[in-house]
């Protein structure tokens, strides 16, 4: 059974603005049958100030489809066009205080039914770049499609590559053999187009080799070994190296409209401020995890990372 | 109000018999029955019973044709990797197109990785095997075919005996997934050319993690799992001594339960598909309506999607499942659907209603009492559905998404 929260139950038992609008100023057709979830958005806007002034919708699918859709009209209604078309499905997870990760397509659908319907008001074709395959991580609902066109896009050769620019396999990582066999295949692809160099693909039998791993704990039966000796660092080439590993970071945590800077570092403690999409964010703390380990790597010292 | 549990098919609650007589050996009965004190004595005793009460349900000739596994997933891997070893010289595996992914899924890694031929045997719109296709893959390179005795979704019961005379033809080995028919349907295992068989507790009222393959004697065996001598060699690792006790249990009532599934069950499911098909328009049953299990009725409600009502229903405190997408979190609705060539607008709205014999008439009047309302409300909410029933299928120009 899925988890869902109570506000998307509550708003697929009982939900706002579902049905047919006589005379509607735009209409947005998304999805398809086959696919097992379709939605119908139809919109009325004052022509004066271009403030949608109701919304209404019929939806084919799960509990998760439908609330997304009564969520979707709840949150344009009031709103002009420009104001409306801001809105991310991001947003209107947010909204439904989250969806799980099989379910983010339905709030995708409703944050494409909403662009499809302004065209329709607008008189403009709309096209959809939409597409669908299997979900690969499911931590961060990364489908086999994403991960193929991050692959070409970026040339992206590794599994530690992929997981920076998608975020697959950066959670669980039970799923790195499954981002692996799709790095390998879109790699052998673009190899046979001439896009990249045969040496330079992905080479699965060496990502097969078992490596040591940094510990993070300390087994009771392990050997107590020397403390190895490393180069101390004044605070000043500390918050270099901190300030440098941050910057390192941002370039991918703004792909997905967050951000974070540097405030102050107090001994071992790094506070760090989140902005952007990072707020409220339910991958925030996943996120601040991984720009420890980051800093943890560089510095060669423990550290701590607080989000204020 | 006592919840409406009508998803057997998925699993079933422990007969309180077999739950008490389980207990003791997690208590005072907890030796290992390979030891050689009175600790494990008075447990190999009990085995021998359990295995004695299997034997019985299946017809079997002997009990140690009974080798126990941790359920049906183990017990169809087993078999079907064990035939390709000892099938010198034959390497293609036969089996259908509406198998349990405990069967697909190893065939799809066998093909893939080890190098295995896999005939998969289509259905037609009634979900019955094509059995002139079974006839023509089978062949002197065909090492095991596996056709499940009845399938999960929609029931429908497929003529094992016959296909497994047909593989002894061609030579081949036979097993069967029975895990949907054993505890359901009168079972002679002795009186059929079946070689192995799979079954699993929990669907017959025992207990979880635990199931058995049946190996007719005379044919080899390979273990999957290799160690200590349990189960002659044949399936290592200390018996599950309470669990294997349970499913005696359960096998035992189950045979006492059997007329009472074929009669009353059956017309239990047979009220309810009835009622339903009457009450709600659109909506259609599926499978092979005149060869199935008696407690399965899977029935499409057309332009609407299962995990919805599902949703709806488990809200009214009643149980069922879907074959739909959305509740398995693919995009494909339901292989078996597919495979019947169910439309899109119909396989993403069937509904699964399994009875066991701890259902009654009150379960039957319920459903009936609620399910108009709910397809109602969510055919009102649907782009797919237009008034009085006139809806039309996905080629309806008034809908049309931008993509497809």
């Amino acid at each position: 059974m899925w988890e869902y929260s109570e506000k998307v139950q509550d708003y697929f038992y009982n939900p706002k603005n579902a049905g047919v609008m006589e005379n509607a100023s735009g209409i947005g057709d998304v999805g398809a049958i086959s696919c097992g979830d379709a939605l119908r958005l139809m919109i009325k806007v004052d022509p004066a100030t271009d403030v949608i002034t109701d919304a209404k919708f019929q939806t084919f699918g799960c509990g998760s489809a439908i609330a997304s859709s009564s969520a979707l009209t709840e949150l344009i209604i009031g709103k002009t066009i420009d104001e409306a078309l801001k809105l991310t499905n991001q947003d209107i997870a947010d909204f439904l205080g989250g969806l799980p990760p099989e379910k983010m397509h339905c709030s995708v659908m409703g944050y494409e039914a909403l662009r499809a319907a302004v065209a329709n008001y607008r008189g403009e074709a709309w096209e959809d770049d939409h597409e669908e395959g299997a979900l690969v991580c499911k931590c961060f609902g990364v489908d086999e499609g994403m991960i193929e066109r991050a692959v070409r896009n970026n040339a992206l050769t590794t599994l530690e590559q992929v997981t920076h620019f998608t975020k697959a396999g950066g959670s669980c990582a039970t799923c790195i053999e499954g981002i692996e066999e799709v790095l390998a295949k879109t790699n052998a692809a673009m190899v046979a187009e001439g896009l990249l160099d045969a040496a330079e693909a992905f080479d699965p039998s060496q990502a097969l080799r078992a490596v040591r791993r940094p510990k993070t704990g300390k087994s009771p039966l392990a050997i107590k070994l020397e403390p190895v000796a490393r180069p101390k660092l004044t605070n000043l080439q500390r918050i270099r190296l901190i300030e440098e590993a941050i910057e390192g970071l941002r370039p991918f945590l703004r792909q997905d409209g967050g951000d974070c800077e540097l405030v102050d570092v107090e001994g071992d403690r790094v506070l760090v401020k989140l902005s952007g999409a990072c707020i409220g964010c339910q991958m925030a703390s996943v996120t601040v995890n991984g720009v420890q380990e980051r800093l943890i790597e560089k510095l060669g010292q423990p550290l701590r990372v607080i989000p204020v | 109000m006592r919840p409406v549990y009508l998803d057997n098919n998925a699993t079933t609650r422990v007969d309180p018999a077999a739950v008490a007589a389980m207990l003791p050996f997690f208590t005072e009965q907890f030796g290992n029955a390979s030891s050689m004190h009175a600790f494990g004595a008075s447990v190999g005793g009990a085995l021998k019973t359990a295995r004695r009460q299997l034997q019985e349900l299946l017809g079997a000739e002997h009990d140690h044709e009974i080798v126990y596994t941790s359920g049906g997933t183990e017990s169809d891997n087993t078999a079907i990797l064990s035939a390709l070893e000892t099938q010198v010289g034959r390497s293609e595996v036969i089996t259908s197109v509406v198998e349990h992914p405990a069967i697909l899924a190893l065939c799809d890694w066998l093909e893939k990785h080890k190098g295995v031929t896999v005939h998969r045997i289509p259905v037609d719109a009634k979900g019955r095997l094509d059995v002139e296709a079974y006839r023509k893959a089978l062949g002197p390179k065909t090492a095991i075919v596996s056709i499940m005795w009845a399938n999960n979704e929609t029931g429908t019961l497929f003529p094992v005996e016959r296909l497994a005379e047909m593989a002894h033809e061609a030579g081949a080995l036979f097993h069967t997934d029975a895990v949907q028919a054993v505890g359901k349907l009168p079972i002679d295992l002795k009186s059929t050319e079946i070689d192995m068989l799979s079954l699993s507790g929990h669907k017959l009222h025992g207990p979880k993690g635990i199931g058995a393959l049946y190996v007719r004697k005379g044919v080899r065996l390979r273990p999957m799992i290799r160690g200590g001598h349990q189960e002659r060699g044949r399936r290592a690792g200390t018996e599950n001594a309470p669990a294997i006790i349970g499913l005696g249990k359960a096998a035992e009532l189950a045979l006492a339960h059997m007329s009472d599934e074929q009669t009353r069950v059956k017309a239990l499911r047979d009220r309810l598909e009835q009622g339903l098909l009457q009450r709600i328009g659109n909506s259609f049953v599926t499978g092979d309506t005149d060869h199935r299990l008696p407690n399965t009725a899977n029935v499409a409600f057309e332009f609407i999607e299962g995990e919805a009502i599902l949703l709806l229903l488990n809200r009214a405190g009643i149980a069922a499942s879907s074959g739909s997408a959305c509740t398995s979190g693919s995009l494909e609705p339901s292989h078996v659907l597919r495979a019947m060539k169910v439309p899109y607008t119909a396989a993403h709205g069937a509904i699964r209603f399994s009875f066991s014999r701890e259902n009654g008439e009150e379960d039957v009047d319920r459903v009936l009492e609620v399910m108009p309302g709910i397809i109602a409300n969510l055919r009102s909410l649907s782009p797919f559905w237009k008034d009085k029933g006139a809806a039309k299928a996905a080629a309806d120009t008034a809908f049309n998404p931008t993509y497809a």
